[in-house]
């Protein structure tokens, strides 16, 4: 399966990603490739054949409504690239 | 024989009867690690203040009679995507190059209690994403057994670091092989456990469905040692299974009699290394030799695992790593115009370029209107995966296998190429998609002196099979005594 560079860039915005024209050109053949590869897939029926999420038999995992330790604040914004005042800051979203 | 190369067990032993220290155990790895890891280059970070400080606590702690658990005072490497409290976790990406965790990853916590001392953190593909560590943001590590080739990947750096005598053992994860087929690349063991075994809090996530944590160390009982200290329920993580564990060392018993191995037809391709190929078949020889029962079996949908793979793994990665964003912790980019510029510019700056494919990959398969050709799709097929193992599992114990289809290949050999790349995973796929556990112990040299590895495949939560006959095979052989010149 052949994907376009329209595409291409179209999928890069959706993943928030800015590509150079080269790498839009090399993700295009590359990726093109790939989903070639990966059309074997159509080879089997699967019309009848439920999906595998992952294979424990667990769904919701629950616990008492307890108050646990959390993360003190200090040491939650102790990574933060830039924070002011107890909040990770950004730059402006709103003119 | 230097305190560097022996084993988790031999030197638990010495602790106790007092030969030696954690002291000297430590400055035999760390003086290892000056001498040869400018060459293998297995470690991001090597944390000699952390290992020295909790060497002398070990030692304080054995002072009143025995060591208190097998690691206590010895030196386990960690791969650099587990978080360790105030110690740099980079994921070997750009993106989380000054990331320090505020806490600590459960299997750490485990060690931790169990008194271990931390070396480093070892090298990766970045975010855990290729076969043989080429993809690592900072640099390439080495195989010991030869320079110029790979180490494998992701978990290249343990591999290395275990194989070199840098660390005493490693921990390290796998999603698609990524520690089975490094130990089989660097002639040492690694298990990857069943989906659930251990817990994941902590790990900095790839493929949620497929992520688990295991050990590489240098024989099948340290690997069974480390799994005793790291598996079991975890309350901090969901997908963690609330079963009882067994004490995997009490199944280490130095026969097979009444085994069934079944042996997959499937695995046995053109395009394999005729070496890999004999040593597989004389290994399964061996086995039965010890008294396994020998039996063919068939996985008839083998030949889909990859592509399953590439779909499934990349689109749970590209919504794993959509919370790079430079908001909370990691790096963010300089002169951004807003905040979706920043986003942009922090990831396009941050990740390298298989990241980038695989988020590609991902966000492409999950879009609108592909989603059910491709993801959906995957997770059928993956349901097809399954069933061939638990129809196979239902005649044989355990299945055995090529874990690679060639020995450790050239540095750049496949670096072009990421489909050619992929497919060197082709053997131990299949098992990260069926949620199964496998081991990957040494089998054998080629001529150029390469190690291969023999893979051993066993039902959901039977590593207790997977280890028996994995000891058996290793008693009978000494594949795992040899170390490579460095």
């Amino acid at each position: 399966m052949k994907i376009t560079k329209k595409e291409v860039e179209h999928v890069a915005k959706l993943g928030r990603l800015e590509l150079s024209d080269q790498e839009t050109d090399k993700l295009t053949s590359q990726l093109s490739n790939i989903l070639t590869y990966v059309e074997k897939l159509n080879e089997l029926d699967t019309k009848s054949i439920e999906p595998t999420a992952h294979i424990l038999d667990i769904k919701n995992v629950m616990r008492d409504d307890v108050a646990m330790p959390s993360l003190p604040q200090e040491k939650a914004l102790a990574n933060a690239p830039d924070k002011a005042a107890g909040h990770y800051k950004v730059p402006k979203i709103i003119e | 024989m230097e305190l560097f190369n022996l084993t988790i067990h031999e030197l638990h032993g010495m602790l106790n009867k007092g030969e030696t220290t954690s002291e000297a155990i430590t400055e035999s790895v760390l003086g290892r690690i000056k001498a040869v890891d400018g060459k293998v280059r297995s470690y991001i970070t090597v944390t000699e203040e952390v290992a020295r400080t909790q060497a002398k606590q070990a030692d304080q702690a054995g002072k009143s009679g025995k060591a208190p658990s097998p690691v206590t005072g010895i030196p386990v490497a960690i791969k650099d995507n587990m978080c360790t409290e105030g110690v740099k976790t980079t994921c070997a990406s750009r993106i989380l190059g000054n990331f320090i965790p505020p806490y600590n990853a459960t299997v750490v916590e485990n060690l931790n209690k169990a008194g271990y001392v931390m070396p480093g953190k070892a090298n990766m593909d970045e975010f855990a994403m290729g076969s043989s560590t080429e993809n690592s943001g900072y640099f390439v590590t080495r195989n010991p057994w030869d320079l110029e080739r790979i180490p494998g990947g992701s978990s290249g750096g343990s591999a290395a670091a275990v194989a070199a005598g840098e660390c005493i053992a490693a921990l390290g994860s796998d999603t698609g092989g990524s520690i089975r087929q490094p130990a089989a690349c660097c002639g040492v063991v690694g298990l990857k456990p069943t989906y659930g075994r251990v817990s994941r809090f902590g790990l900095v996530a790839f493929a949620s469905s497929l992520d688990q944590i295991g050990p590489i160390t240098k024989d099948v009982t340290d690997a069974a040692i480390i799994m005793n200290l790291i598996g079991g329920h975890d309350p901090k993580d969901s997908t963690s299974a609330d079963l009882a564990m067994p004490d995997f060392t009490s199944s280490l018993k130095k026969d097979v009699k009444g085994m069934t191995i079944g042996i997959p037809r499937e695995y046995f391709i053109d395009g394999m290394d005729p070496e890999v190929d004999r040593s597989v078949r004389d290994a399964v020889k061996t086995l039965e030799g010890l008294g396994a029962k020998v039996v063919d079996v068939t996985l008839p949908h083998t030949g889909y695992a990859v592509a399953t793979y590439y779909i499934l793994a990349t689109s749970e990665a590209s919504s794993n790593l959509a919370r790079y964003d430079g908001v909370k912790y990691g790096f963010r980019a300089e002169g951004a115009k807003d905040l979706l510029d920043m986003y942009m510019k922090s990831r396009s700056q941050g990740f390298g370029p298989e990241v980038k494919r695989r988020i590609m990959l991902g966000t492409y398969a999950l879009s609108a209107g592909y989603y059910d050709a491709f993801y959906k799709k995957g997770q059928q097929v993956r349901t097809l995966i399954k069933r061939d193992f638990d129809e196979a599992f239902k005649s044989v114990d355990v299945i055995a296998t090529p874990t690679a289809p060639t020995a450790a290949f050239k540095i750049g050999e496949k670096s072009e190429d990421p489909l050619q790349m992929y497919l060197s995973d082709i053997f131990t796929i299949s098992v990260n998609l069926a949620g199964i556990p496998g081991i990957s112990i040494p089998c054998g040299f080629t001529k150029s002196n390469l190690p291969i590895g023999l893979q051993l495949l066993g039902k959901h939560f039977d590593e207790a099979a997977i280890f028996r006959a994995a000891f058996a095979y290793e008693q009978a052989t000494d594949h795992h005594k040899k170390r490579p010149k460095l």
